[in-house]
């Protein structure tokens, strides 16, 4: 193994010396040793490649035609080689199988302390609900040092769930439940790519995952967000129970949040315009304002009954949903865990219990129906 | 190349008839071929122009060039027309048709009317593709996985899968003829072990051709009706499975790749021996291993669903298959290499661009073998890593095939030589954008770019730069033959056999007789029987003998005119 | 040879070249076409396991007689061809033409009653993507619509080529009639044949997966009759 990780130095020599990123970062157990197999087989096939690449030129060069009706010369080549040449790969081959073959298996199911989290893909989002009810979109806060398993099912079409950082994939398919596991190693924010090309705007059903300290996201569950604003912003969301109509779903009563700010917002009135912050601020005082179009004016108004502390927290929660990679602003982790004191402020402090969010009014039809994707119609994972 | 004193064979297939009736009635093989080679090389600039379209957007991580649904089309489009209407008709259709009957001393294919109906059914699949690209395209990417393609796509799906439908009849038609053409016309004297190994690599993708593309085709007809008449074949909510649609998919497009690199791997056996005068080393071996290749390929479509939520257990079925598929491609690598040794190796285009097929092909090989591990690919699914390993097969193997092959058999097929030094420029420039393309792919797929995204990650920003401009540089390389070979034909100057390459299609007249033989020729020896000095210690005592200075014409007709 | 012009094509050298040149070219065609069907036999199975009471339940929708009639037909018909062939084989051109007909016949039988079976189903409302209605237990309403689909997009396929073959007869019955064919020459009904048996046999696989799987229940399924 010490020739791997030789390479593995060069690679992140390389990365940092030509500002190159050349190799993804390993942030879960499984990570080191999909990377072993590849650069394993990175060795074997690089040195084949390159043997067969100078070969090619030091004949070429050496038997070059120098006269123009030089003749090929006779070359007594045992035929044996044939048989070499057929074995011996064959031989290498098989090895690349059974270690992939053995990567792919030691990870195949998940250990059963793993914690288990639902996820579901829509056109073009990721939605997650933790075990305790929490929900999130874009964004997955998971504990480092224990096993996740992600249960997946698709709204629609086939997506694909892709963490690069932990070199785990797989696809999330209508109707079906499918899983995958990982153990985050290192506190961090990762990219979440949707890999299965899912239509329009398939490029931006992105996101992040947050691996926490365990206390940390212990703290996060609680939700005594001490992080950014967007993080204290996404548990107001939730505990104001905003998340009960703006569910993302197609029939949901409220819009379609992410990657709302900076867009065009036509208007009941027939009128289009930007949704910026005043906009995202205006609609949640005074919903009644500005209604897009193909909703009705059924949100209550917010005023007074928030704080502008507040306010800032839920539009920057609002603009990270949206987030492009050229403003990714990652969620950062809380640095310091210490939970809020209860009634330290009491109009602003976010429930520190396990207050799920659905427990506040108005709970909404679809809020009742789906904290898990509704198992029928799915079957067991079966092929 | 020699510089020969020859002139045009006063008739040939050419000259023969004129007006545009004799072109699109015509029954020969070789006229056919030109018609192919015409439509197939606007399909490839077509293709090619969306895939420059897509490097110009992904030179910055914004969308700043094309919005989502543009971009969508743009790859879909890409995919579709490359690989539908030119990677497989590429080589066997052009190539194919002109040569078979040549290289096995034939006058026709088995089934003429039936290669012209070919065409035909060909050119009304290209006219499905051209109208969705006119009518404003299609979104479901080349492969056209359900549900998004049955329920969920609002672009012109039906009429993109009827496209695919008709080439794929086409495309059976193709290979059906060339079976039998193979089996049954070869010249007295011509048995399978002394057959060309562009003939035995054809036959291979013929067999695939005939048996995989069925199903592609049945599969096509039924997204299609299923969008036209709401019926649930692959729609989960009304029961259907839409992984069974991707079973039935990739058994065809696995294989399909094979169609489309074996053309390509017989091409470069022949420029192989060609520029070396020496028979290919390990001929069996190289003969069968398309065999191999060819019913291997049938086996191992899962490699393409180990996360699609296949059981592990048939994953790694179709894990140890695609790894033993492997091992034929890898036995000719060897082979040829193996061939250089000791022959007499000259650095005319064909051979340059088979040179460089051999490094990419190996490269495009190996890097396969990443993906056919199921605990590499469940990283690599999907990811960029993904794309540059089959455009190393696709591009840097069957295009770098079909371009060599298009150089070498160019004097046969038009009695007239390209300019030589273009000719290695164009290979130099072709060879060089293409790594600057696809080399920084297999970086920017292990970092984790997903492909089909038209805005990404900042990090991933410098590799997609280099690769934008590398197919910059591969759209000058590819862009150069097309216009000096145009210019060839009326100002090239006239060569019959500059390679003096051995072989039944040389026998003939360049360009060859609408009959291609006065008289059925008979072979009496093995393929790429050159002549071969003793094994000596001191070099130039070998000197070429007249018998190949002067190819056996037997004929004795093909070099007529020079006598005129 | 009976007719002006020679039977051999300019490519071929010998009548054997061309006659065995023709036959594999056919046997190719119908690997072509196992694997055409073969896909949609795939699609059956894997539906089937995925809802085997559902399409017991809707075959059971399916008239086994008329199906079993039409069986009988396509494999009279198989006999007649096979008559015709060897009568072409013997210069008999009168036994030609008279088989030919027959197995016309026949094959024109199979597809009226194939139309009334049709023309049931659409009144019966069993035509998924037209006027589909499941009226029997709803947990059988995705299969039931799958098996039908499945029907109607399988026996059409059949249904295509035993059109396409029945034009192939016509003309095959003119230029037998044109004195064509001789024991030397008969490659074009001999291939014909082929393919007439080959359409015959799919229909033998055809009949039980779609017609016999539910006809041991009462007939309707549930359905509203």
């Amino acid at each position: 193994m010490t020739e791997l990780t030789l390479l593995n130095a060069l690679f992140s020599w390389a990365a940092l010396a030509f500002r190159l990123p050349l190799f993804p970062e390993q942030a879960s157990a499984n990570a080191p040793r999909v990377d072993a197999l590849y650069f394993f087989m990175l060795a074997v096939c690089g040195g084949v490649s390159i043997a067969i690449v100078l070969l090619i030129f030091y004949f070429a060069v050496k038997y070059r035609r120098r006269a123009p009706d030089q003749l090929a010369e006779e070359a007594h080549v045992p035929i044996a080689l044939e048989w070499a040449w057929i074995i011996i790969p064959s031989l290498f081959f098989l090895s690349f199988f059974a270690w992939g073959a053995l990567v792919y298996f030691e990870d195949a199911k998940a250990p059963k302390d793993a914690l288990e989290i639902a996820c579901t893909g829509r056109q073009w989002m990721w939605k997650f609900q933790h075990p305790d009810g929490q929900r999130e979109i874009n964004t997955l806060h998971i504990p480092i040092g224990k096993p996740i398993k992600l249960v997946m099912v698709s709204e629609d079409v086939i997506h694909s769930m892709f963490v690069p950082a932990f070199r785990i994939h797989m696809d999330v398919i209508p109707k079906r439940y499918t899983e995958v596991w990982f153990e985050a190693t290192k506190p961090g924010t990762y990219h979440m790519f949707c890999s299965q090309y899912c239509g329009t705007e398939h490029a931006n059903m992105i996101g992040s995952v947050v691996a926490l300290e365990p206390h940390e996201y212990q703290a996060w569950l609680n939700g005594a967000a001490t992080g950014s604003l967007a993080l204290r912003g996404e548990g107001l969301f939730n505990k104001l129970a905003c998340n009960g109509c703006h569910t993302g779903d197609a029939e949901a009563r409220g819009p379609y949040l992410p990657g709302l700010y900076g867009r065009n917002v036509q208007l009941t009135t027939g009128e289009v315009i930007v949704a910026d912050e005043n906009y995202i601020r205006e609609s949640i005082i005074k919903p009644g304002a500005k209604i897009a179009a193909g909703y009705d004016n059924i949100m209550p108004g917010y005023d007074g009954q928030l704080t502008e502390e507040q306010i800032i927290e839920l539009v920057a929660y609002i603009k990270h949903l949206g987030k492009k990679y050229d403003q990714f602003e990652p969620v950062a982790p809380p640095t310091a865990p210490a939970p809020r004191p209860a009634g330290q402020n009491p109009d602003q402090t976010l429930p520190t219990g396990n207050v799920k969010p659905s427990a506040t009014p108005p709970a909404t039809p679809s809020e009742a129906t789906s904290p898990r994707p509704a198992p029928e119609g799915a079957r067991p994972k079966a092929n | 190349m020699i510089e020969e004193n020859v002139s045009l064979p006063r008739i040939h297939y050419l000259n023969s008839h004129y007006g545009w009736k004799s072109w699109l009635f015509t029954t020969d093989h070789k006229r056919i071929g030109l018609l192919y080679m015409i439509s197939i090389t606007l399909m490839f600039f077509l293709g090619g122009f969306f895939a420059l379209l897509i490097r110009l957007e992904l030179l910055t991580p914004q969308a700043d060039m094309f919005n989502a649904d543009t971009y969508n089309k743009f790859f879909t489009l890409h995919g579709v027309i490359l690989v539908f209407f030119f990677l497989v008709p590429s080589i066997p259709a052009t190539l194919g048709n002109f040569l078979i009957p040549l290289m096995i001393g034939a006058k026709d294919v088995a089934f003429p009317k039936l290669n012209l109906l070919s065409w035909y059914i060909y050119a009304i699949g290209s006219l499905f593709t051209l109208w969705v690209v006119a009518v404003g395209g299609v979104d479901t990417g080349w492969t056209f996985y359900t549900p998004y393609s049955t329920t969920f796509a609002n672009t012109h799906v039906i009429a993109a899968t009827l496209g695919v439908f008709f080439t794929g009849f086409s495309s059976i038609l193709t290979g059906l003829n060339f079976i039998v053409t193979i089996h049954k016309m070869r010249a007295p004297g011509l048995t399978w072990f002394r057959l060309p190994l562009f003939i035995w690599s054809l036959y291979a993708t013929s067999i695939i051709q005939v048996l995989a593309t069925p199903v592609l085709g049945i599969t096509m007809v039924l997204i299609a009706v299923e969008r036209f008449a709401r019926v649930g074949i692959f729609d989960p909510a009304l029961g259907g499975d839409p992984v069974l649609f991707q079973h039935m998919f990739w058994f065809y497009s696995h294989p399909a790749v094979y169609i489309m690199i074996l053309p390509s791997l017989g091409v470069v056996s022949e420029l192989i021996s060609a520029f070396t005068w020496k028979r290919v080393f390990g001929y069996k071996f190289v003969a069968v291993s398309s065999l191999m290749i060819a019913i291997f390929s049938f086996i191992v479509w899962g490699h393409h669903m180990y996360v699609s939520s296949m059981s592990i257990y048939a994953g790694m079925l179709f894990s140890i298959l695609s790894y033993l598929v492997a091992v034929p491609s890898a036995v000719k690598v060897f082979n040829w290499t193996a061939t250089l040794y000791k022959g007499s190796v000259s650095y005319d285009t064909p051979m340059l661009y088979a040179l460089g097929f051999i490094g990419l092909f190996t490269i495009g090989g190996l890097t396969g073998l990443f993906l056919a591990s199921m605990g590499l690919d469940r990283h690599l699914h999907d990811t960029y890593f993904v794309i540059a390993h089959f455009h190393l097969i696709m591009v840097g193997g069957a295009v770098m095939g079909y371009f060599g092959g298009l150089h070498y058999w160019w004097p046969k097929m038009f009695g007239r030589m390209y300019p030589e030094w273009w000719g290695r420029l164009s290979a130099l420039i072709v060879f060089v954008g293409f790594n600057l393309s696809f080399f920084p792919q297999f970086i920017i797929g292990y970092l984790g770019m997903p492909r089909r995204y038209h805005v990404y990650a900042p990090e991933f920003q410098v590799l997609n730069v280099m690769s934008t401009a590398g197919s910059s540089i591969l759209g000058v390389g590819y862009l150069l033959p097309l216009v000096y070979f145009i210019w060839s034909l009326r100002y090239g100057k006239v060569a019959s056999n500059p390679w003096m390459a051995k072989g039944l299609e040389w026998e003939a007249a360049s360009p060859p007789l609408p009959e291609n033989f006065l008289e059925q020729p008979v072979v009496t020896e093995e393929a790429y029987n050159y002549p071969i000095r003793p094994a000596q210690p001191t070099r130039h005592t070998g000197r070429l003998t007249s018998g190949l200075a002067q190819p056996a014409d037997t004929t004795g007709k093909g070099r007529e005119a020079e006598v005129v | 040879m009976s007719n002006a012009h020679s039977p051999i094509a300019h490519h071929f050298y010998t009548v054997e070249q061309q006659k065995e040149a023709a036959t594999i070219g056919m046997w190719l065609f119908l690997a072509t076409e196992i694997l055409l069907f073969g896909a949609l036999f795939t699609a059956y199975a894997v539906y089937r396991q995925k809802f085997p009471d559902a399409f017991m339940v809707a075959s059971s929708r399916m008239d086994w007689k008329m199906g079993g009639l039409n069986t009988l037909f396509l494999i009279i018909s198989s006999v007649t061809m096979v008559f015709a062939v060897s009568a072409a084989e013997k210069g008999r051109r009168g036994g030609l033409l008279g088989f030919l007909a027959a197995t016309g016949f026949f094959g024109t039988l199979f597809l009226v009653v194939k139309y009334f079976e049709y023309k049931h189903h659409y009144h019966d409302q069993d035509v998924p993507g037209l006027n589909f209605h499941w009226a029997g237990a709803p947990e059988f309403a995705n299969g039931a619509q799958m098996f039908f689909f499945l029907y109607f997009f399988m026996t059409g396929l059949h249904a295509l080529h035993m059109v396409v073959g029945l034009g192939l007869l016509i003309w095959i019955f003119i230029t037998a009639y044109q004195g064509k064919y001789s024991p030397e020459y008969y490659n074009p009904v001999e291939m014909f044949g082929l393919y007439w048996h080959f359409v015959d046999l799919v229909w033998i696989f055809l009949f039980p997966l779609l017609y016999l799987l539910g006809a041991h229940l009462p007939p309707g399924g549930g359905g509203h009759h």
